[in-house]
Order: structure tokens, then C-alpha cells, then sequence
């Protein structure tokens, strides 16, 4: 039962961030369909940071600095969709799949380049990650996670920026027309959930493991967190509670060999994976009438056409 | 004289579609491959050059062998891309080709080694089941209005897991060789559902995966190409993707076409699993859940790089995959193979700029055309 809790809390974490980060970007009017790969490379660059840390520094250190290198790496990445997307007007699918692609393959190169061999399995410790409270394992994300949730809600719903950003998403020309700049803003939303994404990835590869194969990348997660979004209808705390139900199935996929109940049931851990896309392509049937997404989100803005 | 000619043919250039795709094309792979010479750079600078960039776009070339591997790795992808291409040009995105795919491998070896089908009969299985994977974003898209892209990840992942599923079946499937942790090798389990070679990999160093496999990817290129510029169905389909309403103002029936579209781009992408499978390029391993196939996501690659352009998908699809073996053949002690990936993935990203591209020669066309125009009148 603690497995079950202590993974399930690891997923929320996980998936939480990083749809929060695809929330601020669609928010905004810029699909980001890249989080999977912004959240390969923050993993990446979280790993590395870590292994670079120097002997005997203490354990916020290591998760301050690491943390941020992740969040850094991902704004960074994103900055590529979020120039390719805002600038030149290019197709946000589109872009957002290349850089899918670029960052599984970039992270297998740098991987391998940091190994020195022709693996691209990376070594680190998670020690100063990992917290024991009574009989339970938290890590440190999950303290980062539920107060970004809460920042993530004050930003969006109590903040000026928070309002710009969501006209933005809904109607730029409206919003320009009020003497909103639409680029920054958008530049905003990408950049933010470039470093939600990035420090997401970190979230996902670090605590529950001390090796990683950079050649799975982070296996679906960051479309799983679309899915999250989607079905979290860009709104902070719905967000939230859909991703305990999709982290609550994929902690089954992990654990049900091991619950003498469940293992009884003959359910193979590709029926477990499977639930969690399979729930949320009903649910989507069902709502999608009134489906709440950003009216302005995909298309590129136009200041002429306004 | 001579100006006038010119000039004629400079605007002739600038207002063919097809020069202007070509030559943004041209400049993404450029670019491409000179960013990918930076990231060499990087690495390892005294190597970057000779034991870099070269091999990467030489190697393939080298010998008859090489040469094998380009064309056996060229059929399925020309058959993702076109799948992709094809849903682009009805203006739909199919992200779905990898899970498409997955579906198609499954018909495929299905057929082959537990039922021992001739190749044809796989290969029409492995295309029935992309079909049905494509059409499931159709209907939800159609019906339902959740954008395709969405419902496509969804059943990418579905599509594997379930696939996967089935092929281990904890390790007892009929399709399972618990020697070799992959389904059966098709070779030995069933040679008459193998794609016959024709004699051809005798040609490339007894290379047994070059079949005709890649005859096939050509004729369908053709095929499409034919259906979508030369027929009314294809006008209809086209249409639907350029705008939706006039379409079904012009009475066309835009819900029945989304549906097909996404249909006719499974089924491609199906076929691509089956040319692969079917010529035992590799075999399935079924217990790796953690990756889509990357054919189908590199179908984008080849697609985007042709413009959708269904005859144009078998040359990006060829370059595409001559780099992956160029990348292949690096030497180990300096570079690792992704960095083809790397490439590639760069020339994708630039090919979303590539509306930029295209305009920006265009105008240079036309200037230098009405530049001649202007000189001439000062002339006369």
C-alpha cells in the first residue's frame, strides 16, 4: 500500500508540473507539443549537474543548483519552439515534433559524450533527494511540486501577467489592441513551461532510480502530461487531481506484480499502461462538446490580420 | 534578346511551385548538415570533417551492402512518409503513423508465423490494421471534433501496449522466441511469407533484407500522387483540407472525408510495417513498451522534407535514410550514431521554417527578374 502511495505521489509530482508547464503555454496560444522532449533534456541536464557537484556539498546544494540547471535547460529548449513558433510564424505541431525528435537523440549523444562510452546509461546518486518520513518515501519534488501548484494558480488567476497571458490565449488581437505585446507574452508562456517542463523531467527520472538509459528518454510521460492538461481543462488545481488518477493507474502498472491481489488478477503491465490513455480518450469523448481550451491556441499571430 | 528570356524564365522559376520546394528543401538539408557539422565540431574538432561528416554522407555509397541497408530502410519509411504527407495534404497532421505502424507489424508477423501466409496476404493484413488505427483519430476528429493529434498520441501508446501485449503473451505467445527475446526470426519460421528478393540481394552484397520491397514503396507513391492530383476524390479530399467550409458548401461531405483521409494514411503507414517485417529487417521485440517505432516519426521527417509531395517522399526518404546509415558506419571511438538522428531532427525543425524559406526566394527570384526588366526598358 506505501508502494502504491509513494509512486503515485512520484507520478502526480511529475505529471502535475509538466502539464502545468504545457497549461502556461496553451494559456498563452502556443501548443507545446515538445514537452516530452523539454523534459528529456531537463532530466539530462539535472543528471549531469549532479554529477558534476563537488565532493562533500551538502544536500541543498545538490538539489538547489540541480533543480535550477534542470529548469534553465528547459527554458532554453523551449526557447527553440517558442522562436520558431512566435518569430517566424512556423507550425506549432510541427515544430514541437522536431524538437520531440532532436532532444531523445541530442540526449543520447550528450550522454554518451559525458560517458565516454558507447552507452548512454548515466550513474548518480539520489541521496540528498530522497526523504523517509514514518514508513513513507517522499522526495524533494514533491514540496517543489505542490508549491508551484499553488504559485501556478496565483500567477494565472491573481496576477496581472496571469491576465495577460490568458487574453493572449483566447484573443491576441484583442489583447494587442489594448496595448498587450501578444510576443512577449507567448514568449512567457513557453519560456515558463520550458522550465516546469525541465525540472518535470528531472522529477520523473531522478528519485524513484540511480541510473538512467537516456535512450527511452522519459517514455511517453510528456505526452501522458498533455493528456493531463487536456483532461485537467487548463485550469491549476483540476490539473491537479487528474494527475493523481493518471499517476494513480501508471503506479499500478509499476507495482501489480508485486500486491498478491492484483497479481491474482492476470493483468500485465501493458494493461495498466494502456488505462490511463484509454480513460482519458473516453473522457475526451465525453467533454469535448465543452471543452474549454484556449480559443487562440495553434494559430500564429498576425499583427496585420487583426 | 537574350534579357528577355531571361527575365521570362526567372518569373517562371519563382512562380513554379515545385522549383521553390525543392530549393527550401535544399537549404534546410544544407543547413542542417552544416549545424550537424558544428555539433561534430564539438565534440571531437580534429575528427569532425574526415571521420565525421563524411562518413556520414559518404558511407552509404561505399559499398553494395551499404547500399542494401539505405534501400531496405528506404521502403518503409517512404511508405510512413507518404502516410503522413498524404494526411497533411487533406489538412490533417497524423502523428499517429509510429502507432499505425506498431499495428501493422502486428498484422504482418501475425499472419506470417502463426498463420503462414503468403507475403501478399501479410502484407494486406498489415495494412487492414494500420487502417483501423488511422481511422480511430478520423471518427474522433469527424464525429466528435477532438483534434486528431491528441487522439493519435493516445492511440500510439495504446497501440503499443496492446501490440506488445499480444506478441509477449507473458512470454508464451506463438510469436515469441524466448531465445532471442524478439518474435520469431522470419527467415526460419515462415520463408514463404518473406517479400521475395527477385534475385536483388545478390546485387548488394547478399544483403537478404533488399527485396522488392522497395518497388512497392514506389508504386504506392505513385499511386497516391495520381489519386490526389489526378483524380476527383482526391480533389475532394484535398479541398477539405484547404477550407473546410467552402468544401462543404460545394457540397463535398467533409465529415465522410476526414474519416477516409486518416483511414488511407493508416493504411500506408501499415503497409510500411509490412515491407519491413516482411523483409526481416529486423524482428519485433515486444518487451521494450518504453518507444514508439521511430519509423513512423521520421515519416514526418521524409514527409516534411517533401513537402508532402508524394513523389518527392521517395528521394527525402532515401536521403533520410542514406544519413542514418551514413551515421551508422561513424567510428565508435569518435562519435556515436544518433548524431544522424541529431541531423535529421535539425532539418526537420528547419523545414518548419521552411514557408520562410520559400518566400524569401521567391523574392529574390522575382527581384532579379524585374531587375533585368528594368535594365531592359532603360535600354530601349
Amino acid at each position: 500500500m506505501f508502494l502504491l502511495l509513494k509512486y503515485t505521489l512520484l507520478y502526480t509530482v511529475v505529471l502535475m508540473l509538466v502539464a502545468l508547464g504545457g497549461m502556461f503555454s496553451e494559456r498563452s496560444g502556443i501548443i507545446n507539443i515538445a514537452l516530452e522532449g523539454i523534459m528529456v533534456i531537463g532530466g539530462l541536464a539535472g543528471v549531469i549537474a549532479i554529477q558534476l557537484m563537488p565532493e562533500g556539498a551538502s544536500a541543498f546544494t545538490i538539489v538547489f543548483f540541480s533543480i535550477l540547471t534542470a529548469g534553465i535547460a528547459g527554458m532554453v529548449y523551449a526557447a527553440l519552439l517558442a522562436f520558431a513558433s512566435i518569430n517566424l510564424n512556423a507550425d506549432q505541431t510541427i515544430g514541437g515534433t522536431a524538437l520531440n525528435m532532436l532532444a531523445t537523440a541530442l540526449a543520447m549523444v550528450i550522454a554518451k559524450g559525458f560517458n565516454g562510452s558507447a552507452s548512454a546509461k548515466l550513474d548518480y546518486s539520489n541521496r540528498a533527494f530522497i526523504y523517509d518520513i514514518g514508513p513513507l518515501t517522499v522526495n524533494v519534488f514533491l514540496f517543489v511540486g505542490l508549491a508551484i501548484l499553488v504559485l501556478s494558480y496565483f500567477v494565472l488567476y491573481k496576477t496581472r501577467l496571469g491576465l495577460r497571458l490568458r487574453a493572449c490565449g483566447e484573443h491576441p488581437q484583442a489583447a494587442d489592441s489594448v496595448g498587450i505585446n501578444v510576443y512577449k507574452m507567448r514568449y512567457t508562456g513557453v519560456l515558463i513551461s520550458g522550465v516546469l517542463g525541465g525540472i518535470g523531467g528531472m522529477a520523473y527520472i531522478i528519485p524513484s532510480v540511480s541510473s538512467w538509459n537516456f535512450e527511452v528518454g522519459v517514455s511517453g510521460a510528456g505526452f501522458l502530461a498533455l493528456a493531463v492538461m487536456i483532461f485537467g481543462q487548463w485550469k491549476p488545481f483540476r490539473i491537479f487531481f487528474a494527475a493523481i488518477f493518471f499517476a494513480m493507474f501508471k503506479s499500478l502498472a509499476n507495482i501489480a506484480s508485486s500486491i498478491p491481489m492484483m497479481a491474482s488478477l492476470g493483468w500485465t503491465q501493458n494493461m495498466y499502461n494502456m488505462i490511463p490513455f484509454i480513460a482519458s480518450m473516453i473522457i475526451l469523448a465525453f467533454t469535448s462538446k465543452k471543452s474549454r481550451a484556449p480559443k487562440a491556441e495553434g494559430i500564429p499571430y498576425d499583427k496585420g490580420s487583426r | 534578346m537574350d534579357n528577355k528570356n531571361k527575365s521570362s524564365f526567372g518569373e517562371r522559376i519563382a512562380s513554379s511551385g515545385a522549383f521553390v520546394s525543392v530549393a527550401a528543401s535544399l537549404i534546410c538539408i544544407v543547413l542542417g548538415l552544416a549545424l550537424g557539422l558544428i555539433a561534430l565540431a564539438i565534440i571531437n574538432v580534429e575528427h569532425a570533417w574526415n571521420d565525421g561528416l563524411m562518413v556520414i554522407i559518404t558511407s552509404g555509397l561505399k559499398s553494395p551492402r551499404n547500399m542494401g541497408t539505405v534501400l531496405a530502410n528506404a521502403a518503409p519509411l517512404i511508405m510512413t512518409g507518404l502516410s503522413v504527407g498524404f494526411a497533411f495534404k487533406t489538412g490533417l497532421f497524423n502523428i499517429g503513423a509510429a502507432g499505425q505502424y506498431t499495428l501493422g507489424a502486428f498484422g504482418a508477423l501475425y499472419c506470417a508465423i502463426v498463420w503462414q501466409l503468403p507475403w501478399y496476404l501479410c502484407l494486406l493484413a498489415a495494412m487492414v490494421l494500420g487502417a483501423l488505427w488511422g481511422a480511430i483519430p478520423g471518427l474522433f476528429k469527424a464525429y466528435l471534433n477532438i483534434n486528431e493529434v491528441i487522439t493519435a498520441i493516445m492511440f500510439n501508446w495504446i497501440g503499443l501496449y496492446l501490440v506488445n501485449d499480444i506478441m509477449y503473451g507473458k512470454g508464451k505467445s506463438p510469436m515469441y522466441d524466448i531465445s532471442t527475446t524478439k518474435t520469431f526470426s522470419l527467415r526460419k519460421a515462415a520463408p514463404d511469407s518473406m517479400i521475395p528478393s527477385w534475385g536483388m540481394s545478390d546485387y548488394f552484397g547478399k544483403l537478404q533484407s533488399v527485396t522488392i520491397a522497395i518497388f512497392i514503396a514506389i508504386f504506392f507513391a505513385i499511386v497516391v500522387y495520381v489519386v490526389l492530383s489526378r483524380t476527383t476524390f482526391g480533389y475532394e479530399l484535398k479541398a477539405c483540407g484547404f477550407n473546410k467550409h467552402a468544401a462543404q458548401y460545394a457540397g463535398i461531405n467533409d465529415k465522410r472525408n476526414i474519416v477516409l483521409s486518416m483511414t488511407i494514411a493508416g493504411a500506408l503507414a501499415g503497409v510500411g510495417a509490412g515491407l519491413y517485417y516482411l523483409s526481416t529487417v529486423a524482428e519485433w521485440n515486444p518487451q521494450v513498451s518504453t518507444a514508439l517505432p521511430a519509423m513512423g516519426f521520421n515519416g514526418i521527417s521524409a514527409a516534411l522534407l517533401a513537402c508532402s509531395n508524394p513523389l518527392g517522399t521517395i528521394f527525402s526518404s532515401l536521403f533520410i535514410s542514406y544519413i542514418t546509415v551514413g551515421g551508422t558506419k561513424l567510428s565508435t571511438q569518435y562519435y556515436t550514431k544518433e548524431i544522424a538522428d541529431v541531423i535529421t531532427a535539425l532539418i526537420i525543425y528547419l523545414c518548419a521554417f521552411s514557408l520562410l524559406f520559400k518566400n524569401k526566394i521567391r523574392a529574390a527570384l522575382m527581384g532579379k527578374a524585374r531587375r533585368i526588366q528594368v535594365g531592359k526598358g532603360g535600354d530601349d
